[in-house]
C-alpha cells in the first residue's frame, strides 16, 4: 500500500495515494439506490413498467419526471437545512438534539409576528398578539426567528464550552426546554393565518432554493475560510487547536449559535409553507439531520465530513422516501430500510477508514 | 558566541495549589546557544516550558525575551513573539494536511474585513510549507495527505518544520524523540544540528543522555522544582549530570535547592 523502502531512513515520507473522496462513495450509493427502484418499477408486476426517475409517459419536456425530481429533494429541504447545522456541530465533536424543538418553537414565535389582522373580512381567530403585530414586514418575523435561534445557540454552546456539560446532555435539556416553549407560547393553540410575504418564503420551491444556497455558502466557508478550518481543527484535536492559539470556546459558541439560527431559519420556512405553526411540529427533524449528515460520511467523533457529503445524505433519504412510495411501500418499510441505511452507512465508513490507515 | 541574551528568566515560579512544582528559576540563553534542560520525572522541566511559552500563568518571577520583558497571556502571544514550541503532546490535528497543521491558529487570509469568515490562502501557506520543509530537510512528497496517515516520526518532523516556517527567534522542544524510533529519532536530530548550523536557539528537555551530550552547549539540571546545576558540555560527562539529576550533587550557587 505505502512505499517506504526509498530514501535514507525516515527521511523520506510516505508516498499515500491521494483518496477518492468520500463523497464520491455516497454519490455512488445514492446512484445504485436509484437503480434498484428503476429496476423494481420495471419487474415488480404491479407497477405496470412505470420508471422512477425518466418521463416514460411524455408528460414533461424532459428526458427525467421532473415532478418526481422535484418531490425527492422538496420533502428533505427543510430538514436538510437544518443538517447543514448540525453537520458544523458534529465536525466539533458535538451533537445537536434540540433542533427539531428550535423548529417548532421559532415557527410559533415567528408567525406570531407574521399574522394578517383580516381573515376573509373578519378579525384574525388565531391572533396571537393585538393589531400592533399584524401585517409587519416579512422581515421582522424573520428576524425575530432568527435572534430567536442565535440565544438559544449561544445558550447551548455556553453549556457544552463553559460548563464543560457533555453536547448530548445539553442540548437533550434544551430539546424539553425548547418542547416546553413552544406548547408555553399559545398554550397549545396553533398559529395561524400569516401575510402573503411570510407564505412566499415556504412557497412552491422555495425550500429547495434556501437549502441549496445555505448549502452553497456554508460549502465555502466550511472549505474556505478560517472559521470552517478552526472547526475541523477542533474536532480532530481539541488540545492542539488550543496550544495553536485558537480560542476554543468562543469557536464552539459560535458553531452551536449558527446551527440553531439555520434550525430557526428551517422552523420560519416549514411555518410558511405550511401557513401554520403548531407546538408538535418538526418531530424526529433532529435526528433525520443527524441522519443525514452520518449518510454523508460525518464522523461522530469530529475532524470529518462536509457539506456536500451531507446535501448527498439528504438526497439519499429523499430518493428512498419517494422510491417506497413509487413502489407502494408504506411508511413502516420506509422507517426501516431508512434505520438500515444509516446503520450500513456508518459500517461501510469505519471499514474504509481502517483500510486506508 | 554572539552576546545577545535571548531568553532571561529571572525566580520564576509555579504553584498549583500547594505543589510547588517550579520555584525560583534563573535562567539563560544566547544566541546561537543549544541548551538541554534534564532532570527526573516531576521536576518541572515541562512546568518551566509552560511558563515561558504562556500555556500557563506564572505564580511570580519574570521573563524577558531579546531583553525586553514579556507577559504572555496565551501560547499564541509566545508564537507571535517569535518562541516556537514542539511540545512532549504532539500537537497536532489529524485531520488536516501538512500546511493546514503549520499554521493553525495563524493562517495566512485574505479579505480579511470578513473576520471570521476571511478566506484562507491556500496557495501561499503551501509554498511557505515547501520552503520551510527545504530549510530542515525534512521531505514530504505530498504535503497535501492528513497527518493522520504519517507515522510518528513524519508527524515530529512537521511539527519542527514550523519553527522553519516562521522564522522563530528561539526554538522550545519538549522531549522531540521519546515516541520515536532510532532512525526517526536520527532524523529529528538532524534537523536540531541543522538549526544549529543557522544559528538558531534552542532549548531541548530530553531525557537521552547520549542526544544531550551530541547536539547541545550547556545542560540545566532541574530538581524538584528548582534549578540544581549549570554545566557546561565540556566541563561534564553523562556520569556527572545523573549525580546532579539524582541529587548526589549539587552545585555550590544552588545549594539552597537540595
Amino acid at each position: 500500500m505505502t512505499d517506504t523502502s526509498h530514501g535514507t531512513g525516515g527521511l523520506t515520507f510516505d508516498k499515500t495515494k491521494r483518496s477518492w473522496p468520500n463523497e464520491m462513495n455516497i454519490l455512488f450509493a445514492l446512484i445504485i439506490i436509484v437503480v434498484i427502484f428503476e429496476i423494481m418499477g420495471q419487474v415488480l408486476p404491479y407497477m405496470n413498467d412505470q420508471s422512477f426517475l425518466f418521463d416514460t409517459r411524455g408528460r414533461f419536456d424532459s428526458i427525467f419526471n421532473e415532478a418526481r425530481l422535484k418531490i425527492i429533494i422538496l420533502q428533505v429541504a427543510i430538514i436538510g437545512i437544518i443538517a447543514l447545522g448540525v453537520t458544523q456541530v458534529i465536525i466539533t465533536a458535538g451533537i445537536d438534539l434540540s433542533s427539531g424543538p428550535l423548529v417548532a418553537a421559532t415557527a410559533m414565535i415567528a408567525m406570531s409576528f407574521a399574522q394578517t389582522e383580516l381573515v376573509n373580512g373578519n378579525p384574525n381567530p388565531k391572533a396571537v398578539f393585538g393589531v400592533w403585530a399584524m401585517d409587519l414586514p416579512v422581515l421582522l418575523p424573520v428576524v425575530v426567528g432568527l435572534l430567536f435561534g442565535a440565544m438559544i445557540g449561544a445558550i447551548n454552546g455556553t453549556f457544552v464550552a463553559y460548563f464543560r456539560i457533555p453536547p448530548f446532555i445539553a442540548t437533550l435539556g434544551m430539546f424539553l426546554i425548547l418542547r416546553g416553549i413552544a406548547l408555553w407560547w399559545t398554550e397549545g393553540r396553533p398559529v395561524s393565518f400569516p401575510t402573503e410575504g411570510y407564505k412566499f418564503l415556504g412557497s412552491g420551491m422555495m425550500p429547495v432554493v434556501w437549502f441549496l444556497s445555505l448549502a452553497a455558502v456554508f460549502h465555502v466557508i466550511l472549505r474556505y475560510t478560517v472559521y470552517g478550518k478552526h472547526t475541523y481543527a477542533i474536532g480532530s484535536n481539541e488540545e492542539a487547536a488550543r496550544m495553536s492559539g485558537i480560542n476554543v470556546k468562543r469557536h464552539k459558541v459560535m458553531v452551536y449559535m449558527i446551527a440553531s439560527m439555520l434550525a430557526a431559519f428551517a422552523g420560519v420556512v416549514l411555518s410558511a409553507k405550511a401557513s401554520t405553526a403548531q407546538a408538535g411540529m418538526g418531530e424526529f427533524y433532529e435526528l433525520f439531520a443527524i441522519a443525514m449528515a452520518v449518510i454523508g460520511g460525518i464522523s461522530l467523533t469530529g475532524g470529518r465530513g462536509s457539506i456536500i457529503g451531507t446535501v448527498l445524505g439528504a438526497m439519499v433519504l429523499g430518493v428512498i422516501r419517494s422510491g417506497f412510495t413509487f413502489v407502494k411501500l408504506d411508511g413502516s418499510y420506509q422507517l426501516m430500510a431508512m434505520g438500515g441505511i444509516i446503520i450500513a452507512a456508518v459500517i461501510l465508513d469505519q471499514y474504509r477508514q481502517r483500510n486506508r490507515a | 558566541m554572539d552576546d545577545v541574551v535571548v531568553l532571561k528568566t529571572e525566580n520564576l515560579t509555579k504553584h498549583y495549589g500547594g505543589v510547588h512544582a517550579l520555584e525560583g528559576a534563573d535562567f539563560e540563553i544566547r544566541k546561537g546557544e543549544h541548551v538541554a534542560i534534564m532532570g527526573d520525572n516531576g521536576a518541572g522541566k515541562s512546568t518551566f516550558v509552560r511558563q515561558i511559552t504562556g500555556v500557563e500563568q506564572r505564580t511570580a518571577g519574570k521573563v524577558w525575551l531579546y531583553g525586553k520583558e514579556v507577559n504572555f497571556a496565551g501560547p499564541l502571544d509566545a508564537r507571535e513573539a517569535g518562541i516556537e514550541t514542539v511540545f512532549q503532546t504532539l500537537a497536532l490535528a489529524d485531520d488536516l494536511d501538512v500546511p493546514d497543521n503549520l499554521f493553525l491558529g495563524r493562517e495566512k487570509t485574505f479579505w480579511n474585513f470578513l473576520g471570521p469568515f476571511r478566506f484562507l490562502d491556500y496557495k501561499g501557506m503551501r509554498q511557505a510549507t515547501l520552503a520551510g520543509l527545504n530549510k530542515t530537510g525534512v521531505k514530504i512528497p505530498n504535503i497535501r495527505n492528513s497527518i493522520r496517515n504519517m507515522s510518528g516520526g513524519q508527524r515530529q518532523c512537521v511539527a519542527i518544520a514550523r519553527t522553519a516556517t516562521f522564522h522563530s527567534r528561539l526554538t522550545i522542544m519538549d522531549e522531540p524523540t521519546a515516541a520515536l524510533g532510532v532512525q526517526e529519532t536520527a532524523q529529528v536530530e538532524n534537523i536540531i544540528k541543522t538549526l544549529k548550523d543557522a544559528g538558531e536557539p534552542l532549548i531541548l528537555i530530553s531525557h537521552n543522555m547520549r542526544q544531550v551530550m551530541d547536539l547541545v552547549d550547556r545542560i540545566i539540571v532541574f530538581r524538584r522544582g528548582r534549578i540544581c546545576a549549570n554545566l557546561k558540555k565540556e566541563e561534564t560527562d553523562g556520569q556527572d549530570v545523573v549525580a546532579y539529576i539524582t541529587g548526589a550533587k549539587t552545585q555550590a550557587e544552588y545549594a539552597d535547592a537540595a
